[in-house]
């Protein structure tokens, strides 16, 4: 039952922020090298987020690899969809995919 | 308890037969790797399948005693 508690939190977080980047630390102070390369990515695309820090919550923090089916943190979702973590984001940055996608998510500020 | 380049190679390849590793130390440490592994079976299948596929080729390392393996991947 706490999984199913911890899953419909994360759900409705992720449901209700366009982007949301759960990751260690926060976006002014990272605590870990890939979750402020997350971080960088999504500032230098100028994107608004929301950020979920899973340090402060180790529920949300165990519970949203399971969420995704996905070992690492951080962890990106875009319009209720899990994008990817840090790499992805890196490959899809590199590519003028995640830029593309901001642009169409109408996410810019 | 780090991971040696080799066996990070070997449990991706057993798990891919197919697929062309390429491990990187980054740091010289034995603890921070990169992993580019490019695969035909990985046609057609989203990033984040991909990155799926190579994290359970390592059966549950990753995020444990594997903390920092950056990993790209590819199908040709």
């Amino acid at each position: 039952m706490m999984t199913d508690d911890i899953n419909a939190r994360i759900d409705g977080i992720v449901k209700t922020n366009k982007v949301v980047l759960f990751m260690k630390g926060s976006p002014l102070f990272p605590q870990c090298g890939f979750s402020s390369r997350a971080i960088a990515i999504l500032d230098h695309l100028n994107v608004t987020y929301e950020s979920v820090d899973v340090l402060q919550d180790q529920a949300i923090r165990q519970g949203i690899k399971g969420y995704s089916d996905w070992p690492t943190i951080p962890q990106l979702y875009v319009d209720g969809e899990f994008l990817g973590g840090s790499d992805i984001m890196m490959e899809m940055y590199e590519s003028g995919e995640l830029a593309a996608l901001f642009a169409g998510a109408d996410t810019a500020q | 308890m780090a991971m040696a380049a080799d066996d990070i190679e070997a449990m991706i390849r057993a798990g891919i037969p197919d697929a062309v590793v390429e491990i990187t130390d980054l740091a010289g440490d034995g603890d921070h790797y990169a992993a580019r592994v490019v695969s035909p079976s990985f046609a057609g299948l989203s990033r984040v399948k991909q990155h799926k596929a190579v994290y359970e080729t390592l059966g549950g390392r990753m995020g444990g005693e594997l903390h920092a393996l950056q990993l790209t991947t590819a199908a040709s």
